[in-house]
Parts: structure tokens; C-alpha cells; sequence
């Protein structure tokens, strides 16, 4: 589903995507770049997080720097018609973070169920894929964990090009 | 890391007030003065505990589009792929993954034009397939962290 935002509400996205200032009031300064009044911006904010456009707003902590240092893309291999209980299944057990169906890469790619696990240990790690698959039963032909070793570039969206500058590689795991 | 900034981590990954002044009421729940709260989600960024600090926009709600790209590189042309990959802001994140498909990232832009362009031009200039595979369906969550 698409939104239609004007040009003052896509300003709004432009100001806010790098974070909102720490000051006191900082809709009042965003307000005063875009060119509107707080209250203006607040309610237009409001309406983006009621229409989904703003998933939410809030802090985004990096769970490596929280000790989460096993990130696991886990891919399953479930037939189509059973995709979506499959899907609501992994959602359901409170440690998944992200699950999509993606499109099979065949021959050599079959999964077409991702769904990320983070733990702080290998062991919790591989306990949850374990959990996961218990949950799926025989809806699961077949499942990998891709872990990451490595982070190569993290930024946000960008809704214009350019500007950022990607961080240096960095170890997943110490 | 203590137990107030714990708890400011796992208070505020979502629910942010939009109120006039939202570090105030944020505050007041936490038992600290808005300065308090303030200085510490900007101490906690700067130590990297924090990514973002803000509103999380959905792209697809707006005409945008995004997409996971995997490519399989040779060991030899690891960093070198990783640099030009890289260097499109179009590229969000990027994860070096133990199987032989070992570069995954994420191409988000405001078209999907510009997404299909990102794509093209990564594997023209690495000279290397990279496999589009854009989400059929998302699953919602929101799982918070426990900090």
C-alpha cells in the first residue's frame, strides 16, 4: 500500500531520517526547518504513524553494542500454501525480529522463509533455530542459518542519495 | 552501560511521545530530569549502544522500495566487492554470512526504478550476479531488544 504524502510531509521525512535533535522541544525545531508550525508537525506525524508510513518512534539500539553478537538469518524451505501459517508461526514465538517470504533462487537456493534470531551466546543461538523449528514441524522441508561474521555498512533509509558516509567494516563477533 | 540506561533502552524502542515536550514526559516515567534523559540517549549514541534515535519510516508506504541483494564472492574480491557495493547510498546494510553466498545487502531508494538501476550497476561494475530477492510478504513483529 502506497501513501500519498505531500511535499510538506516527505520535508518532514528528509529532516527526521538521520534522528530527531536532543533538545527539550525538538519538534519545534524540526518544525521550524520544514517551515510549519510544532503542533502542525506533530499532527502530521501523528497521522504517518496511524497510516503505517512511521513504524514507530523511539530508540533503535545496536544489538551487537547490547551483547547480542549471534545475528542468524535462518531460510526455510516451506511449500507455498503454507507460507503464511508457517510465517505466523515464527512471529508468534517472541524472539524473531524480522520474517519475510522471499522468492526460491533454484536449483541451489530453496528457502523462502527468512526470519533473523539474535542471541548473546552460540549455544542460545542455535537453541532458538531449534525452537524455531519445532515450531514449523513438518511444514519445514529444509533450513539453513546464515550467521553474520561481518558487518560491512549500516546506515538508515535514505530518501535522497548521498551524504553518508559508510563506517568501516567491523567484526560481528570479538 | 547501567541500569538507567538499561532501562531507557528497553522504555523507549517505540512510543516516543509527540507532544510538545516529549523528553519531559519521557522522563517523568523513568524517574529522571529531561536533561538526565537527553544526555544520556546523546552519550549512548555517541558510544555507538544506540543506531538511531527517531521517527523509523516505512519506505513502502510511500512509493519507496527496498530489496535483500545476496551475491556469492570470491574470497580474493571480498573487500574489494565490499567497497563498491558499498559506496551507493542506495545500500542500507550489508553483512559478509558463512555460506557461499556470503554478501547479503539491502538496496532501499524512493523508486523502483532507482532500486533495479542500484542493481544493475552493482553487478556491471563487480562484474559478478547479483541475486534480487525482494520480500513477497512481511510478517509483522516489532520485537523489542532486552537491554
Amino acid at each position: 500500500m502506497t501513501q500519498i504524502l505531500d511535499d510538506i510531509d516527505r520535508a518532514i521525512i528528509v529532516a527526521t531520517q538521520d534522528g530527531l535533535p536532543l533538545v527539550e522541544r525538538p519538534y519545534d525545531v524540526v518544525a521550524e526547518q520544514v517551515g510549519i508550525d510544532g503542533a502542525e508537525l506533530r499532527r502530521r506525524m501523528a497521522a504517518m504513524l496511524d497510516s503505517g508510513v512511521i513504524r514507530r518512534v523511539g530508540l533503535v539500539p545496536n544489538h551487537y553494542a547490547l551483547g547480542y553478537a549471534w545475528n542468524g538469518m535462518t531460510v526455510w524451505d516451506v511449500a507455498d500454501d503454507d507460507v503464511a501459517a508457517a510465517g505466523a508461526a515464527l512471529c508468534s514465538l517472541g524472539f524473531v525480529s524480522h520474517c519475510y517470504e522471499r522468492p526460491r533462487l533454484l536449483p541451489d537456493w530453496p528457502y523462502n522463509l527468512f526470519a533473523m534470531i539474535h542471541a548473546k551466546r552460540k549455544d542460545d543461538a542455535d537453541q532458538l533455530v531449534a525452537r524455531a523449528a519445532a515450531a514449523l514441524g513438518g511444514m519445514n522441508r529444509g533450513h539453513r542459518v546464515l550467521y553474520s561474521t561481518r558487518i560491512l555498512k549500516k546506515t538508515g533509509l535514505r530518501l535522497k542519495g548521498g551524504g553518508d558516509v559508510p563506517p568501516k567494516p567491523v567484526p560481528a563477533r570479538a | 552501560m547501567d541500569d538507567t540506561d538499561r532501562a531507557i533502552v528497553n522504555a523507549l524502542q517505540g512510543g516516543f511521545p509527540l507532544s510538545e515536550t516529549p523528553f519531559a514526559d519521557a522522563a517523568k516515567a523513568l524517574g529522571l530530569t529531561p536533561e538526565q534523559l537527553i544526555t544520556r540517549i546523546r552519550v549512548m549514541k555517541e558510544q555507538g549502544v544506540l543506531s538511531r534515535f527517531g521517527p523509523m519510516y516505512n519506505a513502502d508506504r510511500f512509493g519507496g522500495h527496498n530489496t535483500l541483494v545476496a551475491m556469492s564472492v570470491p574470497p580474493d574480491r571480498f573487500d574489494e566487492v565490499a567497497e563498491i557495493v558499498n559506496s551507493f547510498p542506495e545500500v542500507a546494510h550489508n553483512y559478509q554470512r558463512d555460506h557461499h553466498l556470503n554478501m547479503w545487502f539491502v538496496i532501499a531508494a524512493d523508486s523502483r526504478e532507482r532500486v533495479a538501476r542500484v542493481l544493475t550497476e552493482v553487478q556491471d561494475r563487480t562484474g559478478l550476479p547479483a541475486h534480487d530477492m525482494p520480500k513477497l510478504t512481511e510478517f509483522h513483529i516489532g520485537l523489542k531488544f532486552e537491554a
